[in-house]
């Protein structure tokens, strides 16, 4: 990406926590968590992009610390040329965030009424807050909520009112640390679709946790993983097969029973009366291995299955923790 | 003034949003009613045994016991206002979601903290302070000029009140846990704003170290400006010193703890 381009930088930023824990009367003990240990990152205007991890990898410190709530205790950060943690007002004003798990609107009052208070907050100019207002409403499907007090709406509504909410003052970049958490399939995609139209559209630079695969499945062409405050991969969604060495299975239906196919690299993963199920290298060509079986064994029929991100990643996060133990030991 | 507005809008979300709890308002109308009964009674026993205690005769008593049953929400003597919001979300960190907006952090609070003085006061405080006056007999002035200058030290003694108790909200970013700080708030609150009995009726020192700290602000000197006992303007100074020394206080505590403290959970 072109210097100009890069919009959110990071440079060796650390955060690490010091944790002070009763161990017994009147005795403490202090402890350090490196919640996030030297990540580095650049992310061009216009991107989107999945920051992935398992829990407690440090994905939501790093959201906080773009937004300048909690300040690095190591390294460089910048949004939008910005030093978050220094100016945050200032920065305020060009980024929206959505913290899934938290809520930014009025408890007690109706919808509107928080947009009422971000139109004062951001200071958005009248014509552009209703333009905003009514784009927002339909494209999340508000129009029927407005008026209801925000502890009556289900989680999904609620998800959306606060989407709606962080976007009001045409934020530059939205931080969205669990965007999807707790909803369910329809409600997913409507988010998932504002979220690509908002992109698409508007431009709009996106960073989102999760950990629903799905999300980035269909909406990020990058991912970063991160896990124990590391950064494990970056970069297109695809490349993580081969980092993760994934593998795709065969499954092919033999005239009759027959003793597992020899057929390396692939290997027999399991035998059910005439179907076998042959696991593979992601990157190793199907149509030559299909070719090798075809001329050695009655073949029936067969099919190709994709290997799964999920347990990719799942792999992933293993080997890491592994790795980790053995460290320790 | 663009931010005028903001705060005018905060503080008007506080006043609807307790107006939503339509049920606590009507049972804290009958309460404060009660209580004031009880109060009155016992005060009037007291006065007979002791009269002209702490500079009141009986009418002036009486109005003090109803006063402070309207002020007693309004101001929230005994806690239960902004601080109990604000001690929550710093406890389970949804004080992140304050902290990333472009306004100010005690303002913020402070607006809203006004909007449910407001309500508290015309909803919940303004019934029991009218039973009072229609069913006793009550020491109030009839000219324009002691109501407005109750007005001023009423708006007073609300920032003085929302002060004290922002400071111990923010003692939690430290301690992690609000219940010991809203104990104490509520025992200091009850004691020495005067609500058992007026500062003026405690003897000796402690009467002079009670009247000097910042609680006097709230139901004393509103009380003493009402029926006359006090010039309003050392009321006004008395009232207006404490409230800068404690929201400049506030002021600082806030930014050490948001530049040092840590915004709990993920
Ligand atoms: N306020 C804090 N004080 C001490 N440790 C903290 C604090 N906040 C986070 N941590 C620690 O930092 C690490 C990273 O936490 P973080 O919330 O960033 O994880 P996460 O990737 O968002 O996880 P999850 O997927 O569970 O939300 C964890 O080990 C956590 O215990
Ligand atoms: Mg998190």
């Amino acid at each position: 990406m072109r210097d100009e381009d890069v919009f959110i930088e990071l440079d060796g930023v650390e955060k690490v926590f010091e944790v002070r824990r009763k161990t017994g009367f009147m005795k403490r003990e202090r402890r350090t968590v490196r919640a996030v240990d030297s990540i580095s990152f650049r992310v061009a205007r216009g991107e989107m992009v999945g920051y992935i991890g398992p829990n407690g990898a440090g994905k939501s410190t790093t959201i906080k610390m773009l937004t300048g709530i909690l300040t690095p205790s190591g390294g460089r950060l910048r949004v939008a040329g910005i030093d978050p943690s220094r100016e945050r007002t200032r920065l305020a004003h060009r980024i929206g965030v959505v913290f899934g798990q938290r809520t930014t609107l009025w408890w007690d009052l109706p919808l509107i009424d928080s947009y009422k208070l971000m139109h004062r907050m951001y200071r958005i100019p009248d014509a552009r807050y209703r333009e905003n207002l009514d784009r927002l409403v339909e494209l999340l499907d508000l129009g029927d909520l407005l008026d209801v007090p925000v502890r009556q709406l289900s989680l999904g509504q609620r998800m959306r009112g606060d989407i709606a909410a962080a976007l009001l003052h045409d934020p530059e970049v939205l931080y969205l640390d669990e965007p999807t958490i707790g909803l369910d399939v329809i409600s997913k995609a409507k988010v998932r679709d504002f979220l690509r139209e908002l992109n698409t559209e508007r431009g709009t630079t996106v960073l989102l946790t999760t950990h629903d695969l799905q999300d980035i499945e269909q909406l990020c062409s990058r991912v970063m993983v991160i896990d124990h405050g590391r950064m494990m991969y970056d970069g297109p969604l695809a490349g993580l097969h081969e980092v993760g060495e994934s593998e795709r299975t065969l499954v092919v239906d033999l005239e009759r029973e027959l003793p597992p196919i020899e057929a390396p690299p692939a290997r027999v993963v399991k035998v059910e009366g005439p179907r076998q199920w042959l696991a593979f290298p992601a990157a190793e060509s199907a149509a030559v291995l299909v070719a090798r079986i075809a001329a050695e064994y009655p073949l029936v029929d067969l099919s190709v299955r994709e290997p799964d991100i999920e347990a990719v990643i799942a792999k992933m996060y293993a080997e890491q923790a592994d790795r980790a133990e053995r460290a320790i030991s | 003034m663009g931010s005028g507005r903001l705060y005018l809008t905060v503080a008007a979300g506080g006043f609807r949003r307790y107006a939503t709890y339509r049920l606590a308002t009507a049972a804290g109308v009958f309460t404060n009613t009660v209580f004031g009964v009880i109060l009155v009674y016992t005060y009037l026993a007291l006065w007979d045994e002791k009269p002209h205690l702490g500079g009141y005769d009986q009418a002036q008593a009486v109005t003090y016991v109803w006063l402070g049953q309207c002020l007693y929400a309004t101001l929230a003597i005994q806690g239960g206002g902004a601080e109990k919001d604000l001690m929550e979300r710093i406890r389970t960190g949804e004080i992140a979601v304050d902290l990333y907006r472009p306004a100010d952090l005690q303002l913020w609070w402070m607006a809203g903290d006004m909007g449910r003085a407001l309500f508290q006061m015309l909803g919940r405080g303004v019934v029991p302070f009218l039973f009072g006056a229609l069913f006793f007999p009550m020491a109030l002035p009839t000219a324009v000029t002691p109501w407005a200058a109750f007005v001023i030290t009423l708006l007073l003694a609300a920032v003085v009140s929302f002060a004290i108790r922002y400071l111990a909200a923010l003692s939690v970013f430290w301690l992690m846990d609000g219940m010991g700080v809203n104990q104490a708030l509520m025992i200091t609150g009850i004691f020495f704003s005067g609500m058992v009995l007026p500062l003026n009726a405690f003897p000796g020192v402690l009467g002079e170290i009670v009247r000097a700290l910042p609680w006097a602000a709230q139901i004393q000197m509103p009380a003493d400006v009402l029926m006359g006992e006090t010039a309003p303007l050392g009321a006004f100074a008395f009232q207006a010193a404490w409230a800068v020394a404690l929201l400049a206080a506030g002021r600082l505590l806030q930014s050490v703890a948001t530049r040092r403290v840590v915004v709990q959970g993920g």
